[in-house]
């Protein structure tokens, strides 16, 4: 089975929601978007306190070029433009919205009826992409439009539809193909149309038997698309362990691309996304959660409109058990610990996570006892522990000549460490630090 | 909420790995062997083991907590893992003296001087060891015969097969006959240090350490292999002075030394590639010791020196970078 | 006898040649320096902290010499005298700055502002302040992991255990910068000393909203506005919910510090206020400080700084 060569680790998979079929959540009382939910320049709101507004109602315009527009989730009024603090872990403004019944655009196609071709053109679809505020839903939140329209030096050979979801927990993804994969199907023709390619291949890790038996029935009778099993190992849903396992092509270091080597990587829920919008004339304003963890009385997998507070989520899966350490947004190994229960989810917010104080506690940092685990586990072929040296006594040179900007902050080093180093903490404040002054050396050329 | 939040970042979970299992699983692997140098040479390895372990526990205690003034690290097993290897590379007679001796140089300076676990630049064991070697020649080379079950300081002693392999080299080829055979080698009925003598202990030992995932197989294998090429090669050369690669193996501290010793995580080096290196450059200045040195054994010179070579390495071998090849 | 004789006259010979050689050598491969470098760099304390700009006080030295004034070439560490000794070696006037001192904006202690989160990561305030705004209410104030105390080269600052706050020793700190720098919120200002130590400050850096920052801390700065109007020298700005007291312009009168309601204004080194009966004489305050006057910063931060809890 195919998988990439370098590193990786085998954590718990724990996906206890793993046969919870989707369930709906009702409307939250208030609905808070926060105009920084992508890669990018923030939004800028085009509606002000008063304005009323239905489901699907635009409510913020893309920010530039590399940004995206908000929609509402939910009808009522424009309560207040604020501030709130959301996954990042620090104050942002976001566009507070009382909600009153559940009134939704006349334009989007509420039906159960699967919509098999479409007439648009090619720039018709990438301008009802952008028009719906369609970002990566995987927990990057790129901008699709922009990543669906890459340099045009590079030939795309290659579609990748990333329906891995290498992380422990994580079930958004694999309910959404056991229960929607027409759409998904769809989908991917949808963006082998945009890319004009014919090649896509739909990788799954092992773990997910069901789902890839079922798509490949589904794509069978389909030419150009391909449901490829991926050997079980965290980070295999990587872009670029992804690519690796794929296609065996390895991208260069950054400033290089997937494009670089031939590939559009997405995310199988960005892809049921584009489906609705182009098909149903559906924005992006609702999506599949995960709202899992050990001592949870109902883990669940709900489709949530944005802007929901997580503590409604958390309140039907059971409340939060009284022992929790940590609330994170996203997998235990890459995501973004919550301050507290009043953030909104948004558009990267693929699963809630709540692990018990025993495992969230830190334990004691002890001397590198050079065992060299971390080093066997990077997938990026990285030294860990001499970049986190490096990174404590501020050599920055030496972390940059150690490649310290292929980092992906997987998370892998620090979870193998028997002395319990916090090596992707210093690791991170080396890349900050070494990408300014990379920036500022090429800003003076 | 009933207690406050971490807000602590990524990876929130780990795979619950420390430096005590690490060390736990290697006092394990070195049972089979200590259950072996019992066998072999009765209560002289208790002895020797027993003390040994005591004075470097003893030592690390009184220097850390008196000396460098911090809390003890007794807990993290390293320590008597140090104890441990340190018997193991001495004859069962030696005097108490000399292995509290060797305890003392191989904790104090091997080990502590640098900084204690995780700083020391040579595998303290061995430090102790070749310090004891070089200060009592003597008691350091003459090994008891196998089966002595009672006796300690009195024992008898003999040539092993290494001290016969070296007589042949040197040309007194009729020390063949006293060579034990193969058979006897590999399951330790022999002569030696404490826990050189059964190949077959430390095989079961690397097998439990590999299936634990607490070393890579690249270093044994890679010191093992280049011995075996090596002494093949001067077997296929001279068969009557040069004896077969498979005494070598058996015969001697290579097996203890390429399981136990050069694998120590802190002295070894960081990558594969690196490793592989080390390994090369261990069984090469093994074999030259044995060959044409004057000592019978060169394991722990060879390691010693490659240790002294590892930051040289660790700079050389880095890994391979993923998206190398394409830039 | 004769081998000692020999031993000797061997080894004497030998120190004899060497020293020729070593005397030749050192006279063909001089090194021109202008002595001057040399006599300023003794006078430098030699601790390489950067401070004034240059990598080393070997290089501050020759700058000194190389450049045509003394504009702008400063050594923080030295006092006065010595950088007048200085200019007198390079032959140029120096101006005579004014004595400054590294001050900690932030009177966030545990029992002002209370951690309502953990944070047990890297024991850096710099890794620490990229990842979110920290385990209390305030996202500006002090982290704690005393990044500040592992910059500094002279021993001039120390992490409080009980408050969890930086604390600066004012008789060490050499102003050089290195704790400001290395602090990721600026919550470290160099401000001038001001005869006797004096110096009147703003506690504080939070932007937040007032409810916002009170919520957060006992002693935040709400953004009131009372210490602008009642500073009589117009020292005082406020901008975004915050006062910041501009040093320059601060008579140190301390009328802002009894308009502040918050207690976030502090006075550094001053006596202790006398309660003056309304009928007498208004007395004028002691310029010259009477000799039980505390010196230490702590001491004086303590009088003068009346935290919450101490207030019934």
């Amino acid at each position: 089975m195919n998988t990439f060569k370098i590193g990786g680790v085998h954590p718990e998979p724990n996906k206890l929601t793993a046969d919870r079929k989707i369930e709906t959540l009702a409307l939250p009382k208030q609905a808070v978007f926060p105009l920084s939910q992508h890669i990018g320049a923030p939004a800028v709101p085009c509606v002000q306190k008063g304005d009323m507004v239905r489901v699907g109602t635009r409510i913020a315009e893309p920010g530039g070029f590399m940004s995206a527009s908000i929609h509402s989730s939910v009808s009522g009024k424009v309560a207040k433009i604020d501030s709130v603090i959301d996954a990042s872990g620090v104050r942002k403004p976001a566009i507070f919205i009382d909600v009153e019944g559940d009134e939704w655009e006349p334009s989007i196609d509420r039906s159960d009826k699967l919509i098999l071709q479409s007439t648009k053109t090619r720039e018709e679809i990438i301008e009802c992409i952008k028009n719906a505020g369609i970002v990566g839903m995987g927990g990057a939140c790129f901008p699709t439009h922009v990543k669906l329209c890459p340099p045009k030096e590079c030939t795309i050979d290659t579609l990748i539809i990333n329906a891995v979801e290498c992380e422990p927990y994580l079930t958004a993804d694999h309910r959404l193909m056991l229960e929607h994969p027409d759409e998904i199907i769809i989908g991917v023709k949808i963006i082998l149309k945009v890319l004009g390619i014919d090649r896509a291949v739909i990788g799954v890790e092992a773990n997910k038997p069901d789902a890839i038996s079922l798509l490949q029935s589904k794509t069978s009778m389909v030419s150009g698309i391909e449901v490829m099993p991926l050997q079980m190992k965290y980070p295999q849903g990587g872009e670029k362990q992804l690519i690796e396992a794929v296609t065996g092509r390895q991208v260069p270091p950054p400033p290089a691309l997937p494009a670089n080597v031939g590939c559009v990587v997405q995310n199988v829920g960005t892809v049921f996304a584009i489906y609705e919008a182009v098909m149903k004339n559906k924005p992006l304003f609702e999506r599949i959660v995960t709202v899992t963890g050990k001592g949870l009385k109902n883990p669940c997998n709900l489709k949530v409109r944005m802007g929901t507070p997580v503590s409604q989520l958390i309140e039907y899966a059971g409340g939060m058990p009284e022992d929790t350490g940590k609330l994170i947004s996203g997998g235990p190994m890459m995501g973004r610990p919550l301050l507290d229960d009043t953030a909104p989810v948004v558009k990267g917010t693929s699963v809630l996570l709540m692990i018990p104080e025993a495992d969230a506690i830190r334990r004691e940092e002890r001397n590198c006892i050079r065992c060299a685990k971390c080093v066997q586990a990077c997938p990026m072929g990285l030294e860990p522990y001499l970049l986190a040296t490096a990174s404590e006594s501020a050599d920055w040179e030496c972390a940059e000549e150690n490649w310290i900007m292929s980092c992906i902050e997987c998370g892998c080093c620090q979870s193998t460490c028997p002395s319990r180093r916090p090596l992707l903490d210093w690791v991170r404040l080396a890349k900050n630090r070494v990408g300014g002054i990379i920036r500022a050396r090429n800003a003076k050329k | 909420m009933a207690q406050k939040l971490h807000i602590t970042t990524s990876p929130h979970v780990h795979c619950g790995d420390t430096i005590e299992r690490n060390m736990r699983t290697v006092i394990w692997a070195l049972v089979p062997a200590f259950i072996a140098s019992v066998i072999v040479f009765g209560a002289g390895a208790v002895i020797v083991t027993a003390t040994s372990v005591a004075s470097c526990l003893f030592f690390e205690w009184f220097i850390t907590r008196f000396l460098l003034k911090r809390p003890s690290t007794l807990g993290d097993g390293s320590a008597i893992i140090t104890g441990i290897l340190l018997a193991f590379n001495l004859p069962s007679n030696i005097p108490l003296y000399m292995i509290v001796m060797g305890a003392l140089v191989a904790i104090g300076i091997g080990k502590m001087a640098f900084g204690g676990l995780g700083n020391n630049p040579f595998n303290p064991a061995l430090v102790g060891r070749v310090f004891l070697l070089i200060s009592f020649p003597a008691r350091m080379t003459s090994w008891p015969v196998p089966h002595q079950m009672m006796a300690y300081s009195d024992a008898v002693t003999g040539a092993t097969p290494l001290n016969l392999i070296g007589q042949i080299a040197g040309g007194n080829t009729a020390a063949v006959d006293q060579l034990p055979g193969l058979k006897d080698l590999f399951l330790g009925n022999i002569g030696g240090c404490l826990g050189e003598v059964s190949a077959v202990a430390l095989l079961i030992g690397l097998v439990i350490l590999l299936w634990r995932k607490v070393i890579t197989w690249h270093i044994p294998v890679t010191i093992l292999v280049t011995v075996a090429v090596l002494t093949g090669i001067m077997w296929l050369i001279n068969p009557v002075l040069y004896v077969n690669p498979l005494y070598h193996l058996c015969a001697g501290g290579l097996m203890l030394g390429a399981i136990f010793m050069a694998t120590d995580y802190v002295t070894s080096p960081m990558t594969a590639q690196g490793m592989v290196w080390y390994g090369i450059g261990i069984g090469f200045l093994t074999v030259i010791i044995r060959y044409f040195g004057s000592y019978p054994e060169g394991m722990s010179f060879a390691i010693l020196i490659m240790n002294a070579v590892v930051p040289l390495i660790n700079n050389w071998c880095k890994p391979k970078r993923f998206g190398e090849a394409v830039k | 006898m004769s081998f000692i004789l020999t031993a000797v006259l061997v080894l004497g010979l030998t120190g004899l040649v060497l020293g020729l050689v070593l005397y030749a050598v050192s006279r063909k491969f001089k090194v021109e320096e202008d002595p001057r470098v040399g006599q300023i760099a003794e006078l430098l304390p030699g601790a390489n902290c950067g401070g004034c700009g240059f990598p080393g006080c070997a290089a501050f030295a020759e700058a000194c010499v190389k450049s045509e004034s003394m504009d702008g070439l400063k050594c923080s560490v030295c006092k006065s005298e010595v950088m007048q000794q200085i200019a007198a070696i390079t032959g140029h006037a120096v101006e005579v700055g004014v004595e400054k001192v590294a001050v900690v904006r932030c009177a966030g202690s545990c029992a002002n502002r209370p951690a309502t989160r953990v944070y047990d990561g890297a024991k850096s305030c710099a890794a620490a302040a990229l990842m979110n705004g920290g385990a209390t209410g305030c996202f500006f104030g002090c982290l704690g992991c005393g990044d500040c105390v592992k910059a500094c080269k002279f021993d001039a600052i120390r992490m409080d255990a009980e408050t969890g706050l930086p604390v600066v020793d004012q008789d060490k700190c050499t102003a050089c910068g290195a704790c400001a720098k290395a602090c990721p919120r600026n919550i470290i200002e160099l401000r001038n000393k001001n005869k006797l130590d004096r110096r009147v400050y703003v506690s504080c850096v939070n932007k937040d909203k007032g409810p916002v920052a009170k919520k957060a801390c006992a002693v935040a700065c709400i953004g009131c506005g009372k210490c602008v109007k009642a500073c009589p020298f117009e020292a005082i700005t406020l901008e975004n919910n915050l006062a910041y007291i501009d040093f320059e312009k601060c008579r140190l009168c301390r009328k802002c510090v009894d308009e502040c309601p918050q207690h976030t204004i502090l006075a550094v080194n001053f006596p202790p206020k006398k309660v003056v009966p309304p009928a007498e004489p208004k007395e004028q305050e002691p310029a010259q400080a009477p000799a039980e006057q505390p010196k230490q910063a702590e001491q004086a931060v303590n009088v003068e700084q009346p935290v919450k809890e101490e207030q019934k």
